[in-house]
């Protein structure tokens, strides 16, 4: 922003509203990660101020360690968000490249279907999805999680990224056609870079909710081998008993990954903005 | 060896026909220059010929094989776009060797290739560069290049210079002039600048809502306009057209164009009043409003002093008016 278009009261205006969003937003995950290195007394005692050194305590962390496979549980959570990213992007992008690119009978019909999902809740299809996984055997698998993910994640992703696709410039794509380029090889060489912020947002969208999941865990795949961070920490939320310090250890860890990926996608996001385009 | 024929191509999309029949021959090394209104189809039938877009009927023939069947990269065809679409993520020597190398050219020739190409079009301080860091017309020149490298028979371009500023476009279209005397090549040029048309065909082809109007070299379209629609597009100012009524003449319509009026103070055919008066050096153009023939340009060459306001009298040359038809033809 130059000096000319600068003025103070707005500047300190502006500031103020996004300072406070940003306080309201991070409280919640202030205030898990701060309990986390309560002890109970602490926790309930005072839980809005930091540990001090008398209410300092690990046990959260050692019982999550201790107690069940939690690094088990990360893997999995990893392995499924992960895969599941993966096969949104890749079917995604290539589902838009072929309804923005190319003219065929019932193109905006395959785009409306296919939008379609986008308004209808994947979890209204579970007991149908259920049925079908026992049927062929996937259930307690990852593979289930990560096919049901990839459906649930495709049709947003179809929807911005073929939005984005169809501004990249045809003479790029035509120009390479000519220079004997292959449909795929323009696909991943030419226009893929040219979408990556489109596909960075994507991934965002897509990640968070796979993530956080606990509906299609606890139907497709409660086994032990098979738990995700979300599900193995409800081992902790008893009936009776709630072991909080350990929930909230295990929350504060399932914070991590996500965080790691989201800072990946957001370099790749501002690197996409800036690199050279056509003109 | 570049040689191009077109018979009653007709393209549609949906229920658009943008393509109402084309037929067009073009012997090799023909420079041709496909000129008409934004929208009239004009890269429509270059993607046609290039392969891009396949034509709804009609036949394409290069070098009197049908190529209907045959993919762009083995038309032997090379095309420049208007955006350039260089590969962003490549040099400008990686731009230039990729259709090569694709086509399995060893490497020793395409390095061969892109070192004449690039001293023909002064690149070479630029070949380890991206796209992103050069200017517009550098990045034509790589468009060019690009297209030079692969040898084709036949070059075709879309509007190459229509995305850089007016002392550049005129550069560049020198080169392309000189480009076309070098290699001798056959090429297709697309544009909507009539001046542009003029300077560079040898054929010139005018199109107009998907259907030629008239083929014939430069001269030949200004002297001999077949009908209303080619003697409004070339030649600049526009020819004057006065409603024939008018003037008492049979024709629907009489065309005379700007640079075949002579002006007067004291008497002349039509009488008007100036409204403006442009002043270009080397030319002025008077804009005046006639009691009979309406509101018409002049095309005088020097300075020629005229205050909006005065009466002047203007008078056609007689031998250079065109008549025209109900049907906008021109009547013999
Ligand atoms: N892919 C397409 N789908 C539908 N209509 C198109 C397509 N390409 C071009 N057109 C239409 O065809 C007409 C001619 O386009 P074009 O050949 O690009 O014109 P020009 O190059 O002469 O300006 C335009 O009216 C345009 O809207
Ligand atoms: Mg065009």
């Amino acid at each position: 922003m130059s000096t000319a278009t600068r003025s103070l009261p707005r500047t300190i205006g502006a500031h103020a509203i996004l300072l406070t969003y940003t306080a309201i937003a991070l409280f919640p995950v202030i205030l898990v990660v701060m309990n986390s290195f309560k002890s109970r007394a602490g926790i309930f005692g005072a839980p809005l101020t930091p540990p001090t050194t008398k209410t300092f305590d690990l046990i959260g962390y050692t019982t999550v360690f201790g107690q069940g496979d939690f690094f088990h549980y990360f893997q999995n959570s990893l392995v499924v968000t992960v895969a599941s990213l993966f096969f949104v992007l890749l079917f995604g992008a290539m589902a838009a490249f072929a309804l923005s690119e190319y003219r065929f009978r019932g193109n905006t019909l395959m785009g409306l279907y296919l939008a379609l999902g986008i308004m209808i809740p994947i979890r209204l299809g579970t007991v149908a999805i259920l049925q079908l996984m026992v049927a062929s055997g996937l259930v307690n698998t990852l593979t289930a999680l990560i096919l049901v993910y990839t459906a649930q994640g495709l049709p947003l992703a179809i929807f911005i990224l073929s939005e984005f696709m169809r501004q990249v410039s045809s003479d790029l794509k035509n120009a390479g056609r000519i220079d004997g380029l292959s449909e795929y090889t323009i696909f991943f060489r030419l226009v893929l870079p040219l979408v990556r912020p489109a596909m960075a947002t994507v991934a965002v969208f897509t990640m968070i909710p796979i993530w956080n999941d606990l509906w299609f865990p606890l139907i497709l795949a409660p086994s032990e081998e098979t738990k995700t961070v979300t599900l193995g920490a409800q081992l902790f939320l008893g009936q009776f008993v709630t072991n909080w310090n350990a929930i909230l250890a295990a929350l504060s860890l399932a914070i991590l990954p996500v965080l790691i990926l989201y800072v990946i996608f957001s370099r790749q996001l501002i690197r996409g903005i800036t690199s050279g385009a056509v003109k | 060896m570049g040689s191009l024929k077109i018979e009653n191509v007709k393209k549609a999309f949906g229920p658009v026909e943008v393509l109402k029949g084309i037929d067009l021959e073009v012997t090799d090394g023909e420079f041709v220059v496909f000129v008409g209104p934004s929208g009239c189809g004009k890269s429509t039938l270059l993607r046609v010929i290039a392969g891009l877009e396949d034509s709804t009927s009609g036949r394409v023939l290069i070098d009197g094989a049908d190529v209907s069947v045959t993919p762009p990269a083995k038309r032997g065809i090379a095309m420049v776009f208007q955006t350039y679409a260089l590969y962003p993520h490549l040099t400008v020597k990686n731009n230039m060797a990729l259709g090569l190398k694709q086509a399995g050219t060893p490497a020793a020739e395409i390095e061969r290739r892109i070192k004449i190409a690039s001293a023909m079009l002064s690149l070479e301080p630029y070949l380890e560069r991206r796209p992103a860091e050069l200017s517009g017309g550098q990045r034509q020149r790589v468009a060019i290049g690009r297209a030079v490298v692969r040898e084709p028979k036949l070059f075709l371009f879309d509007e190459p210079l229509s995305n850089l500023d007016a002392a550049l476009r005129v550069n560049t279209r020198l080169e392309i002039a000189q480009l076309h005397r070098r290699l001798k090549a056959t090429m297709i040029y697309v544009t909507h600048d009539q001046v542009e048309a003029m300077t560079l065909a040898d054929k010139i082809v005018v199109l107009n809502a998907g259907r030629i109007e008239q083929i014939g070299s430069p001269m030949e379209l200004y002297n001999a306009p077949a009908n209303e629609f080619v003697a409004g597009f070339i030649g600049s100012p526009k020819m004057n057209f006065i409603d024939g009524a008018r003037l008492g003449e049979t024709a629907k319509t009489i065309g005379v164009r700007p640079e075949h009026l002579t002006v007067d103070t004291k008497s002349g055919a039509w009488k008007g009043t100036v409204v403006h008066a442009e002043h270009l050096g080397a030319d002025t153009n008077l804009y005046l409003d006639c009691e009979t023939a309406g509101l018409i340009t002049v095309r005088i060459f020097g300075v020629y002093n005229a205050e909006p306001g005065s009466t002047l009298y203007a008078t056609p040359d007689a031998a250079k008016t065109y008549r025209f038809g109900a049907d906008g033809k021109v009547l013999k």
